[in-house]
């Protein structure tokens, strides 16, 4: 077992085996993504029972839910490569996080337009300082910078080292920004409305919803993949593997 | 080890001192935001007061944000932040001595200006204490945290904005409780346990920062 | 990239004198040997670990302006545990009289030789200068030019990037010959 992960580890840390390895991949992915999204959307907004208080406005949580998940994850993925960039020095890990940054900076926008668009109906307003939509909102601003550090730095290897720190940094800060916005909303109770219970969800909603979840981050990992493909071109095309590739009739 | 520390902490703390106007810059840039506030939104005293921690405290947090941009340029443009990196004694000592020494005569000044500034801002006598006691405690980390992105940003001519960019979002948690225990206090209930969270927070700033900052530099001269 | 199968070794007591263009490479070379570069393939060893052997003067002096020549040589032997008297260093580079005077007030070459006072402290093994000779007038040349075969002949490697040739048996690494390849 450790021996077979070990050997995964080496070769998607090369840049010839990830080539090849989403190569195989992606024409796969990508439609079975998009397929698995349409099919939980659908059944999600057209066919899922009506809600009793919110009616069909809380059918926007099918993009709402996943949009926030994939955000999230896709930040907590930013961290986790960054680890492995800095500590191992590893290629792929560089490469990896600067591909995750983009699509989860998108996902995050989503969420917040999906949330103030669920907000008139149920609150009355587009915008509350709630905990969840504080929370995005802060996540946004922390993938943004994340953009905005790789796209001032030149060489995209110091580039990358440089959002795996930022990366980190902002990991920690997410869970200390969570509890803290948490707590602020402690201060001015009575202001929310606790929206959907987690736990009170019924099947005929939650199957969908899980559905649509899982076509979002399969869609998020396929164009993960697509922007490593083109960040790996780009950095090796010196080498003789991609010139061969290039060449190629 | 402790004795490059010492001759780092000596060096950093002259450095400023030389240059006295770079310290007074965040102060007075302290003051004149605090006071935009009763200028832009009412001098009504029940106002102030209400949006008084927010204002003293966002005031606090872009005056150490202002004061970071510098921290390693000059090192960096002269040559001498490569002297530390290639030196034999880790580069989180001199830059630790270095976070110390900038506190000492950024941060520390705004904490004891802060008072005077709540005052103006109409906050109750018995509030000022705490709110000193939380820009206290908050400023280090605002300072440890700004650095890292200080070290990130050192090379890159468009610093500025850069840096409020990367940091403004980190400093959102120590925002949220510094303001949070003046207002508390102003609510009359207690604050330790706030004070406890801004003292939590501050030092996992400062056992993971220095070595942050120092990993942000070694990446920045290209490493 | 600047430079590509580039190889070589060096020993102790041996002057290196790297050239080439503008633009070579010679800085970052430099930069990679004494590890504040990374971004390189290929490999760099060392006998033994670098950093207590190491004394790397890079393209820019270190000086800080707003301190005196004795404060900041202070500040570099703390920083690279090199002992020696900081003045006589300094008299050494023609900088006497100016102990006091804040770097700022300087003229280039002099803030420079503030940097290579450092040449005549506590010698260490391994010397990597970055255009040593620089902003340096005749007679500072020749001094810092015996300075470095005096301190090879005692077994310190030197490594330096000039069109200055210190000695005839100085070994020459040149980088280039088109200025690299983009």
């Amino acid at each position: 077992m450790w021996k077979t992960i070990k050997r995964w580890y080496h070769q998607l840390g090369s840049p010839v085996y990830f080539y090849r390895f989403s190569s195989a991949v992606l024409p796969w992915l990508l439609p079975i993504s998009l397929v698995v999204l349409a099919v939980g959307l659908a059944w999600g907004l057209a066919w899922a029972p009506v809600e009793r208080y919110q009616g069909d406005s809380y059918r926007i949580i099918y993009i709402h839910v996943p949009a926030s998940s994939g955000a999230l994850m896709g930040y907590i993925a930013m961290g986790v490569a960054g680890l492995v960039a800095l500590v191992w020095r590893m290629k792929m890990a560089e490469v990896m996080l600067k591909a995750l940054a983009p699509f989860g900076a998108v996902l995050a926008a989503v969420s917040l337009v999906t949330g103030a668009l669920w907000g008139k109906p149920t609150w009355g307003t587009y915008w509350q300082w709630d905990a969840r939509m504080t929370s995005m909102l802060i996540l946004l601003f922390l993938y943004l910078g994340i953009i905005a550090l790789q796209s001032a730095i030149r060489d995209p290897r110091q580039a990358a080292r440089a959002a795996s720190l930022l990366a980190m940094v902002g990991v920690i800060n997410v869970v200390i920004v969570k509890y803290s916005v948490e707590w602020l909303q402690t201060l001015h109770q009575g202001s929310t409305l606790k929206v959907i219970g987690e736990s009170s969800i019924d099947d005929a909603m939650k199957w969908p919803l899980l559905i649509s979840m899982l076509g979002l981050w399969l869609l998020y990992a396929a164009n993960v993949l697509m922007r490593a493909r083109t960040e790996v071109l780009n950095r090796e095309r010196r080498a003789g593997w991609v010139r061969k590739l290039v060449n190629r009739p | 080890m402790s004795g490059v520390w010492w001759a780092a902490l000596r060096r950093e703390l002259t450095l400023i001192w030389r240059a006295p106007a770079d310290m007074a810059q965040p102060l007075f840039f302290f003051v004149v935001v605090v006071s935009l506030f009763p200028l832009g939104l009412s001098p009504k005293p029940e106002l102030l007061a209400l949006v008084a921690p927010g204002a003293v405290w966002v005031a606090a947090l872009l005056a150490v944000m202002l004061s970071l941009d510098g921290l390693f340029r000059r090192d960096q443009e002269s040559g001498a932040l490569d002297q530390m990196l290639t030196a034999p004694v880790l580069s989180v000592v001199p830059v630790s001595a270095k976070l110390l020494a900038h506190w000492l005569l950024t941060g520390l000044p705004l904490a004891l200006m802060a008072p005077l500034l709540g005052y103006m801002m109409q906050l109750p006598v018995a509030v000022l204490g705490t709110l000193m006691v939380s820009v206290l405690l908050g400023t280090p980390t605002l300072t440890v945290v700004g650095a890292i992105g200080a070290a990130l940003t050192v090379g890159l001519n468009r610093g500025g904005i850069l840096l409020a960019v990367l940091v403004l979002p980190l400093y959102i948690p120590v925002l949220v409780f510094g303001a949070g225990v003046v207002r508390t206090a102003q609510d009359g209930l207690p604050t330790d346990g706030l004070l406890a969270v801004l003292g939590a927070i501050l030092a996992l700033a400062l056992s993971l920062g220095p070595l942050a900052v120092a990993l942000g530099l070694r990446i920045s001269a290209g490493d | 990239m600047l430079f590509r199968e580039l190889a070589f070794s060096a020993g102790d007591g041996e002057i290196w004198q790297i050239t080439g263009a503008n633009g070579a490479g010679k800085t970052t070379l430099l930069r990679i040997l004494v590890g504040l570069h990374g971004f390189f393939e290929g490999e760099v060893r060392w006998r033994e670990p670098l950093a207590p052997s190491l004394l790397y003067l890079g393209h820019q002096p270190g000086v800080r302006e707003e301190l005196s020549a004795r404060e900041n040589l202070r500040y570099s032997q703390a920083l690279s545990g090199q002992a020696g008297d900081p003045d006589a260093a300094l008299d050494a580079v023609g900088l006497y009289g100016f102990e006091d005077v804040p770097a700022g007030r300087l003229s280039a070459g002099q803030k420079r030789r503030i940097a290579l006072a450092r040449l005549w402290l506590a010698p260490k093994p391994v010397w990597v200068l970055d255009e040593p000779f620089t902003a340096i007038d005749q007679d500072g040349v020749a001094r810092l030019d015996a300075r470095l075969r005096q301190a090879a002949a005692a077994g310190t490697l030197v490594l330096y990037t000039s069109h200055h040739r210190v000695g005839d048996d100085v070994r020459r690494l040149h980088l280039g010959d088109a200025g690299g390849t983009p």
